[in-house]
Formats: structure tokens, C-alpha cells, sequence
């Protein structure tokens, strides 16, 4: 042994210390950190998402409103791409060249190594040809999904549509919403969309490092699959709904038709529409602006954002209000001189009738009848008190809902508008009283309804009484879901027996030689209504009716705007008599009204010419919220 | 000798350490074998695969090891100038008829798909060079001709590998200063090379005007404690001071941009994910995964998905880390270091010189590739490619480890002869 034996222990020393340290650090990175483990999952492990197909939407009847229909996206992985016929895929894809290239450098730029979207939406006619000759294409991948398909191009603005999410939408979701999810964005998809998009399927699969697919992470143990959306049964009826937008093409204006019993939407026409399959698609920003520009504005759903003055149709309620109040009875009678003078207001009548009552009245829609009975009604408590009396009075109009939103489940409804007695001291000061609002009792003035608001107050009528909210879902998935703000009966406060009086006189209207809205008869069926004819500062005026079938037991309440179609007999009175037929009888009989027949008022064109094509085109309007189309006589 | 030997060629083996080493190659095979694992390409066993070929190498290195034991003990030293002799012939040769493989130019091929690593042979030729001089004229490494016939045995190969260039295995060759140690060689010279090892890194960490700084205060305050060696102590700190400006020389006008990067990302002077430091991480990545336990044998996801760069040969120990977790990884640490203590205690119980130096030069080349290796795919020193002994697939450093390793145990069976 030599004397430096001892080095001997030096060196083993050295050798366990090092050895110790790199347990040490083995210890560390594999027991301690866990950043590891989460940096091999990031690496190995990818989520892959399933979209859920969203519900279907069908009538009342079951019948397919809007269903999915598979299409395909294709995915690339850039750097698997390696000779291809650029060519023959552009030609498959249908783009060109340049398309190609712009559409490979898109992609690039995002990841060179991960699938990120070539070409959104393959349709399916392309996709059997791209299937076929896809392993001739490697680096290039497709992803069902689907959109959706309206089979008979109906009730656009009814069941809205579904886009692709903004960063905005998933902001505000917190997380539920991710890329490439749809979500409802108007109409019956957005009010829905909670039922209608259903569950976000997961796979969880490996990847090497190449980022070839690797098979299911534990054999797909933590995968959860995709729930597709709920399918929702609407009260519409499709062949109503049919009939209603055939009718009013070419036309500005909207038919809204209710189930009074139910309170269920049977019809929902907002005139001019828009196809609503142009609203899914590759080019559904063009598309969505040429809408947006188009000076009739198809984006604007009327029934529930119109704002019409009711016109005499607002008459059957002053009616109403006046026999609870006990103002007038039914036999009550008015001498009418062919109009009436309220201080410097002078109403005029289209005739001279002379004694007059209720029943009459209405039948004849006289102004001169209303307002005297107006008159009585502000009087009520005597002049001093007239502007408290006009509130009760709004306040029992409010009942009826008017000047307040029904609560349709349908986003972007009007609340349109009735003033209170603080909105008119605000414009005439101190002083006022029922002269400066005698308009009222003739349906203009400061008021405004929207079409399902005149639609409802026939249903609150054909009911003697009350109305139910008026909603466009009958039912949800197959539990038959709804809403119980959906059944509850809202009571208007009016007596039965005040109601029969008043449907005595609109079936006058109807039925009686000397009706005023004699054109919306309806062979073998009693129908009670009312027509208006709306004065309109910027045209002809506009042709309304409002009205309920058959008097006894009611299937139908409805009201019927034609923009710029006259007098509320040309074209809003023949319409609804169409309708209320085909509901009734589920056909149209083959008649003429006027002269007309079915044929020639569909074919009719009432579009009011645009003036001034540059400033209303060029004028984009973001939203379809801001959209107010107030129709007010002075 | 050969007279007293008996007929029994398996007399004196260490068993032990032979079954250490078929533990560690039995390792290397399965490790292998999980690196090229497929579930669904793998159709029986297949020798033109990795796997295949390393077991051809392990079964090929027992029947190498089993012909080391029969040959006689004359036959080293007789022959331990010419082994030197013809590795060096080997090391010129393939800086002229080389193949390149991945800028180094350290491979012969040998026809078809094998071929030859010289610098691998290189570190058993020094070896046995080195303790025969040892042996022969009993040097203790206090006198100046002595250590420079050392330093020329172990100089002129590393010099020729690093012509190659190979930064790894030239720097291999720094292990056998632990023999010399042993033998005498004063302690300063691992202090001194300790001392270079921590300058050279603060260095980079530290600005070199504040180094001077800390130097000259720490010289000064040897000075104030040891007026004596005051010459002494300015020596040593102007040696430093400008051994701090060749480091700075060095990096920016010596070493290649690949090297450069490489010691820059070790500082933490550089983060890089895809580029050179992208190997670190995902191996790092794959070890830390296996967490206590590990994944499973052929379950490991960065194993099986190719994540970890050149996993089969110098990282496959990051294999180990994720498919047997710590456990596996404390176990195979300690059967290598179970393995280097054996080897320094059959080293100190020769009575030949040269036996005992020829041990320690096996364990501290052992050591230095164990700790090289696992520590960068751990990332506490810098990727310098050199394989994990009996471990990292390839057949030359399989080879050349088994060599190594059965010369000494065949020495070690014949440890109560005195070798000339």
C-alpha cells in the first residue's frame, strides 16, 4: 500500500457526491415539479373537438323547419404537404391558384406543424370527389360539421340564424365558447340557443412528434361525446306560414296569426324576407351586407319591430274600456254629422250616418262615434281632472299590452309606444286635455303597436278577456318543456259580457252589407274584425286589418299591415281572409275577392319606389336592433 | 504465470461485476426496444431493427468478454504499444477516409451497414498504454518528465479526436487525471482544474471587470494572512486574470456557433425551445414525466412518439426516466455507481501496478460518460455527445465499454500474479 492509498477515498467520495447530486436533481424534476408531466401532456395529448349538430326546429305539425346538413372543412398540416396536384385540388376545392397559395400561406403563418382550417364548408357535392382522392393529398385533413338547411326557405326572420363565435362571444360566454363553435345570433337561434347548441363532444388523442395521430389517450376513457342541440317543436304552421309569405311578396308589411287560446304564434311573416339559407355558407358576409344595404330592409323583423299607428282597429278597444268604465252602454247613440270637432281639432268621418250605436259604429268604423266616447272617458272626473283620468285610461290600454313589450321569445321585440300623462305635459306644457289627444280614440296619434301587439289584443277579444303571452315554442326536445310565464292567462279586466258587444260589431263589419271590411268574408266561417287605414306622412297609406275566426270557439287571431297598400279593405282585409281560411279549412277555396283572385294578390307589387338610391344603400346598419321603422301620423 | 493458472478460464472472475454489467446491457436492450416501439408496425422481432442490432452487439461483446478471459496476461502487455499503435493509425485514418455523421467525422465504415468509431477503442488503448508505463516505472508524479510522458500518452489521441472534431470524447480523456491522482499526481492539478471549471462559468454569469475585482480582493486578503507565499499568491491571481481573457478569446474566435449556443443555453445565457435546446427540454420533458413510479414499460407518450431527439443513442436515459420514473432511474444511478465503487476496490486489491491504474482509468472513464450523459439529459451540463455506457444503443461504444471493462476483470482474476 502506498502512501497515497487514502486518495482512494478522495476519489470514491468524489464519485457519490456527483452521483448524489444528480438524484438530487432527478428527484427534482421527476417527484417535486410537476411541469414536466403537464409539459408531456401539452406535448403527446391533444383535445380534439366534436361540434354538436344544433337542434331542429319543427312546426306544429312536426314538419321540418330547419334541419343540419353535413358539410366539411378542410384542415392542413403545411409541413405535411409535400407533392401534390395543386391542380387537381384546386380544382376539386374549386378555388384557383392563387387561392391555393394565399390559403397555404394563411395557414403557415398560424402553425406549420398543427391543422389549422384550408377551406371552411366543402359542400357536400365537392366532399365525395375530395373523399375519393384524398390520400393523393397528404398534409390535408377533413372535419365534419354541419350547418343548417331550410327545406322550404321560410320564416327567415322568425327562426334567425347561427354564426360562427366572435372573440366577443367568447369573452362573454366565460369560457363556454370556444373557435369554430356556432351560436345563435337573432331569431328563435339566439332566444334558444341555450337548448339548440347542445354539448361540445371531446377526444382526447396522442400525437407523436411528427403530429400523426396516435390513437385514443386510454382508449378514450376521459372522451365525452357530442349531445346534439334539442329539437324544439314551434307553434308556426308551416303551410300558413307558406301562404302568408307568398302573399306578401313584393310588399312591405307583416301578417302576425295567434292561436287565442294558446297564445302559440301560428304565423310570423315579415315582408320583404331574405332566403334563410343565404345566411349559412361560405358567403354569408356578402351575403349578410347586400342584406343589411337593401333599402327595404329585409333584416327587420316587423312583426315585432314595426311600429304602426293601429288606426281603427284600435277602435273595438276603446269600445271596451268605455262599456266597463259604464260611459256608454251598448245601445248607447251618437249623432254623427260626418266628423267631429274637438277644440281645434276636426275628425273627420268617410260618411255621414247620423244616429248611431255601438254595434253600428264599429261596423261602420265611426270616427265620429269614438270620439265622443273618448271624450266621456277623459271627462269622466270632470275637466280639472282630466289628466289623472287620461292615466287610468293608458293604464287600462297598457293592460291590453300596448306601449309595453309582450315578452315573445324572440329577441329584439318593440316595446313600441303610449304616452303617460308626465310624456304629454313634457310637449304641452301645463295645459292640456282630451282635445289635444282626441287622435287617440282613432288609433293615431302618440301611439304605436307593433303587429303581434294588434295580433294580440284580437286574441285578448276572441278570449272575452285575456290573453297568454304570445310565444313561438310549443314545446322542447321531447319532455314538452315550456315556460310557465307561457300558460298563465293575463286578465284585461274587462267584463264577458262587454266583450260581446263589441264582437257583435266586428262581425258587422265582416259580415253586414255595410261593414267596412267586407272584403276579408270568408265563405261558411264567421269572421270578426276590424280594418284600419293608417295615415302615413311619407306615402299611400298603409292597409290594416285586424281580426279573429270563427266567431264561436276562435282557432285564429290575427293582424295583417300591407305598407302602402291604401285602405285597409284593398289589401290587408282580402289577405287575411285568405289566411284564416287556410288555417281553418288547411285550403283556399277558389274565389275571387274584389275581383281578385288568390293569384293576383300575390302577384301584386306594392314596394314603394326608393327615392334616393345613394344615401339608404351605402348607409350600413349594424345592427338589426336599431332598427325603427315608426309609421306616425302628425 | 500461465503455469499456476488453473484449467478453470472462469477462476477469480468477478462475478458480480459481470452480472452488473448484463443488468446494465439487458437495460440498454429494453430501453432500445421501447424507443422503437409500434403498436401497430410491430410484427415479431426483427434484427435489422435497433433492438435487433443491439442485442447482435451485447451477445457479440459476452463472446468478446468470454475470449478477453481466455487470453493471457502477457498478451496485454506485450501488445499494449501496439494496440496504442494501430488506434492511433485508426484515429489518423478516419480524419482521412472518414465518414461524416452529424459534422464529425469519427466513423470507418466497414461495409454494409456497420461501422467503426475509433475514439470509442481509443480510451481502452490509453488505458492500457497508460498503466503499463505506470506499471513499469513506478512514476509518482512529482517530477516534471514524468507527468509529461503521462500527459503525451493521454495527449496525442485526444488531440487527434479533437481534429475530428469530437468536443465529447476528447474531453473523456480529461478522466484520466483520477489514475494519475491516485498515483500521486498533487492534488493541485484537480484543484486547478476545478478552479478553470468555475471561472470559466462565471465568466459568462459575471462581468470580467467585476471578477478582477473579487480576485485581486481575495489575493489580497492571502497576502494579509500569508505575507510568506505573497509571490506565489500574485502569480495564481494573474494566472486567473488571464485565463478570464482566453475564455472570452476562446468562445468568440474558437469554438463554432453550435458549440457556442450550447454552453450558452447550460449558462441559462439563452432560451431556445426548437433550437439546440429543444434535445434538453423534451428530454427533460420525458424524464420529469414518469413522475415517482414512472409509466409503464412501452407506455411512456414522449417515448413512443419520437418526441425526445436521438433518444435511442445519447438520451436514452430519458427512456428510463419516463417509462420507470425515479425508481428506475435511482436504480440504474445505483447500479453505476454500485459498479464504479466495485471496480475501485477490485482496482486497490491488485499487487500489479498497472492492474490497479488500469482500474481506476475503466471507473473514471465510466464515471465521466454516466455523469456527462445523465446529467445533460437532465440539463445540468452542457449537450456534449457522448453515450451512456452498455446502455445507449450503438455497437462500437458497446464494443469498446465491454473491451474496457472485461480487460479489467480479466487483470482482476488474475490479481495475485505480479504483471511486468
Amino acid at each position: 500500500m502506498t502512501s497515497f492509498f487514502i486518495r482512494k477515498y478522495t476519489i470514491q467520495s468524489l464519485f457519490i457526491f456527483i452521483f448524489f447530486i444528480l438524484v438530487c436533481n432527478l428527484f427534482y424534476i421527476q417527484v417535486i415539479s410537476e411541469k414536466y408531466y403537464l409539459s408531456a401532456n401539452n406535448n403527446a395529448l391533444r383535445k380534439n373537438y366534436i361540434f354538436p349538430a344544433r337542434g331542429e326546429i319543427v312546426d306544429r305539425n312536426h314538419k321540418t323547419l330547419v334541419k343540419n346538413q353535413p358539410i366539411y372543412d378542410l384542415l392542413v398540416i403545411p409541413n405535411q404537404v409535400k407533392n401534390i396536384d395543386t391542380l387537381l385540388l384546386c380544382s376539386i376545392v374549386d378555388i384557383d391558384l392563387k387561392g391555393f397559395k394565399t390559403r397555404l400561406h394563411r395557414a403557415r403563418a398560424q402553425s406549420n406543424y398543427q391543422m389549422t382550417i384550408f377551406e371552411r364548408q366543402v359542400p357536400i357535392e365537392n366532399y365525395a370527389a375530395l373523399q375519393e382522392k384524398l390520400f393523393l393529398f397528404p398534409g390535408f385533413f377533413v372535419q365534419p360539421r354541419t350547418v343548417r338547411f331550410y327545406p322550404d326557405s321560410v320564416a327567415s326572420q322568425f327562426l334567425g340564424y347561427s354564426k360562427e363565435v366572435k372573440q366577443s362571444d367568447i369573452d362573454k360566454s366565460e369560457g363556454y365558447y370556444k373557435l369554430g363553435d356556432y351560436i345563435g345570433k337573432s331569431g328563435v337561434e339566439r332566444s334558444y340557443e341555450k337548448e339548440l347548441r347542445g354539448r361540445r363532444g371531446i377526444t382526447y388523442m396522442l400525437y407523436d412528434a411528427k403530429n400523426n395521430p396516435k390513437g385514443a389517450y386510454q382508449d378514450g376513457r376521459f372522451d365525452e361525446a357530442a349531445i346534439s342541440g334539442k329539437k324544439l317543436i314551434s307553434s308556426l304552421d308551416l303551410e300558413l306560414q307558406k301562404l302568408g309569405e307568398e302573399i306578401m311578396k313584393n310588399k312591405v308589411g307583416s301578417i302576425v296569426a295567434i292561436e287565442p287560446s294558446s297564445g302559440e304564434v301560428l304565423a310570423f311573416v315579415s315582408s320583404p324576407g331574405y332566403n334563410p339559407n343565404l345566411m349559412v355558407g361560405k358567403k354569408v358576409g356578402n351575403e349578410y351586407m347586400a342584406l343589411n344595404n337593401n333599402p327595404y330592409r329585409p333584416l327587420n323583423i316587423r312583426p315585432i319591430q314595426g311600429m304602426y299607428s293601429p288606426g281603427s282597429a284600435f277602435k273595438p278597444l276603446d269600445a271596451l274600456i268605455a262599456l266597463q268604465e259604464g260611459v256608454i252602454f251598448p245601445n248607447s247613440t251618437f249623432n254623427c254629422p260626418g266628423g267631429y270637432k274637438a277644440g281645434n281639432h276636426y275628425v273627420r268621418c268617410e260618411h255621414v250616418d247620423g244616429k248611431i250605436d255601438l254595434r253600428r259604429g264599429l261596423a261602420r268604423s265611426c270616427n265620429t262615434y269614438f270620439c265622443q266616447i273618448f271624450a266621456k272617458l277623459i271627462l269622466k272626473n270632470g275637466y280639472k281632472n282630466q289628466k289623472a283620468t287620461y292615466d287610468l285610461w293608458q293604464k287600462k290600454v297598457r293592460k291590453f299590452g300596448i306601449g309595453d313589450t309582450l315578452g315573445i321569445d324572440l329577441p329584439f321585440e318593440k316595446s313600441a309606444r303610449l304616452f303617460t300623462s308626465e310624456n304629454y305635459s313634457k310637449r304641452y306644457g301645463k295645459y292640456w286635455g282630451y282635445t289635444n289627444l282626441i287622435s287617440l280614440s282613432i288609433g293615431q296619434g302618440e301611439i304605436n303597436t307593433t303587429p303581434l301587439q294588434m295580433a294580440n289584443i284580437m286574441s285578448i277579444i276572441a278570449n272575452k278577456g285575456y290573453y297568454i303571452k304570445p310565444h313561438v315554442i310549443k314545446a322542447i326536445g321531447e319532455k314538452k318543456l315550456i315556460s310557465r310565464k307561457y300558460t298563465e292567462k293575463h286578465y284585461v279586466d274587462i267584463d264577458t259580457t262587454h266583450f260581446n258587444s263589441v264582437i257583435d260589431g266586428m262581425q258587422d263589419a265582416v259580415n253586414m252589407g255595410w261593414g267596412t271590411a267586407t272584403e276579408s268574408r270568408i265563405p261558411n266561417i264567421i269572421m270578426c274584425g276590424k280594418t284600419g287605414t293608417v295615415q302615413n306622412s311619407h306615402g299611400k297609406n298603409h292597409s290594416v286589418f285586424i281580426g279573429f275566426a270563427p266567431r264561436n270557439n276562435p282557432k285564429i287571431a290575427l293582424a295583417v299591415i300591407v305598407e302602402n297598400g291604401g285602405y285597409g279593405g284593398s289589401y290587408a282585409a282580402p289577405i287575411a281572409s285568405f289566411m284564416t281560411e287556410k288555417y281553418i279549412n288547411r285550403k283556399v277555396s277558389n274565389r275571387s275577392i274584389n275581383g281578385s283572385t288568390l293569384q293576383m294578390y300575390k302577384d301584386a307589387n306594392l314596394l314603394p319606389k326608393i327615392k334616393t338610391k345613394k344615401p339608404s344603400v351605402t348607409t350600413p346598419q349594424s345592427n338589426t336592433t336599431k332598427i325603427t321603422t315608426a309609421k306616425n301620423v302628425k | 504465470m500461465s503455469n499456476n493458472q488453473p484449467k478453470n478460464f472462469f477462476y477469480n472472475v468477478d462475478w458480480i461485476t459481470v452480472l452488473l454489467f448484463i443488468a446494465l446491457s439487458a437495460i440498454g436492450f429494453f430501453s432500445i426496444y421501447a424507443t422503437v416501439y409500434n403498436p401497430e408496425k410491430m410484427d415479431g422481432f426483427s434484427f435489422t431493427s435497433s433492438y435487433g442490432k443491439q442485442l447482435i452487439y451485447i451477445l457479440s461483446g459476452l463472446i468478446i468478454g468470454f475470449f478477453i478471459l481466455l487470453v493471457d496476461m502477457r498478451f496485454f502487455n506485450a501488445l499494449a504499444p501496439i494496440i496504442y499503435g494501430v488506434t492511433v493509425v485508426l484515429l489518423i485514418a478516419v480524419l482521412v477516409v472518414g465518414r461524416n455523421v452529424g459534422g464529425n467525422q469519427a466513423w470507418i465504415s466497414l461495409g454494409g451497414d456497420f461501422k467503426l468509431q475509433p475514439s470509442e477503442f481509443a480510451k481502452f488503448s490509453t488505458a492500457l498504454l497508460l498503466s503499463r508505463y505506470v506499471g513499469l516505472l513506478n512514476p509518482t508524479f512529482s517530477d516534471v518528465k514524468s507527468i509529461l510522458i503521462a500527459a503525451l500518452i493521454v495527449g496525442f489521441p485526444m488531440f487527434l479526436i479533437m481534429r475530428q472534431p469530437d468536443a465529447g470524447s476528447t474531453l473523456v480523456f480529461l478522466s484520466f487525471m483520477f489514475p494519475l491522482y491516485r498515483e500521486g499526481l498533487s492534488g493541485y492539478f484537480l484543484l486547478v482544474f476545478l478552479g478553470m471549471i468555475t471561472l470559466f462559468v462565471a465568466d459568462f454569469l459575471i462581468p470580467i471587470y467585476v471578477l478582477i475585482f473579487i480576485i485581486i480582493g481575495i489575493g489580497g486578503l492571502f497576502i494579509y494572512l500569508n505575507k510568506r507565499k505573497r509571490n506565489t499568491i500574485i502569480l495564481v491571481a494573474l494566472a486567473c486574470i488571464c485565463y478570464l481573457f482566453f475564455v472570452k478569446f476562446a468562445f468568440n474566435h474558437i469554438l463554432k456557433t453550435h458549440q457556442k449556443t450550447r454552453i450558452e443555453l447550460i449558462l441559462g445565457l439563452k432560451q431556445d425551445s426548437r433550437g439546440s435546446g429543444y434535445n434538453v427540454i423534451q428530454s427533460k420533458i420525458a424524464i420529469g414525466s414518469g413522475k415517482f413510479t414512472g409509466r409503464g414499460f412501452l407506455q411512456g407518450t414522449q417515448t413512443k412518439y419520437g418526441y425526445v431527439p436521438a433518444q435511442s443513442t445519447d438520451f436514452i436515459f430519458s427512456t428510463v426516466g419516463e417509462e420507470w420514473g425515479f425508481m428506475g432511474s435511482f436504480v440504474v444511478l445505483g447500479l453505476f455507481l454500485f459498479l464504479l465503487l466495485r471496480i475501485i476496490n477490485m482496482a486497490e486489491r491488485q499487487k500489479s501496478v498497472a492492474s490497479r491504474v488500469y482500474g481506476y482509468c475503466v471507473a473514471s472513464i465510466l464515471f465521466f460518460h454516466v455523469f456527462i450523459n445523465i446529467g445533460m439529459t437532465i440539463g445540468v451540463v452542457p449537450v456534449i455527445g457522448i453515450p451512456l455506457p452498455f446502455i445507449s444503443y450503438g455497437g462500437s461504444s458497446f464494443w469498446g465499454f465491454t473491451v474496457l471493462l472485461f480487460t479489467f476483470i480479466k487483470f482482476d482474476s488474475n490479481r495475485m500474479g505480479l504483471a511486468k
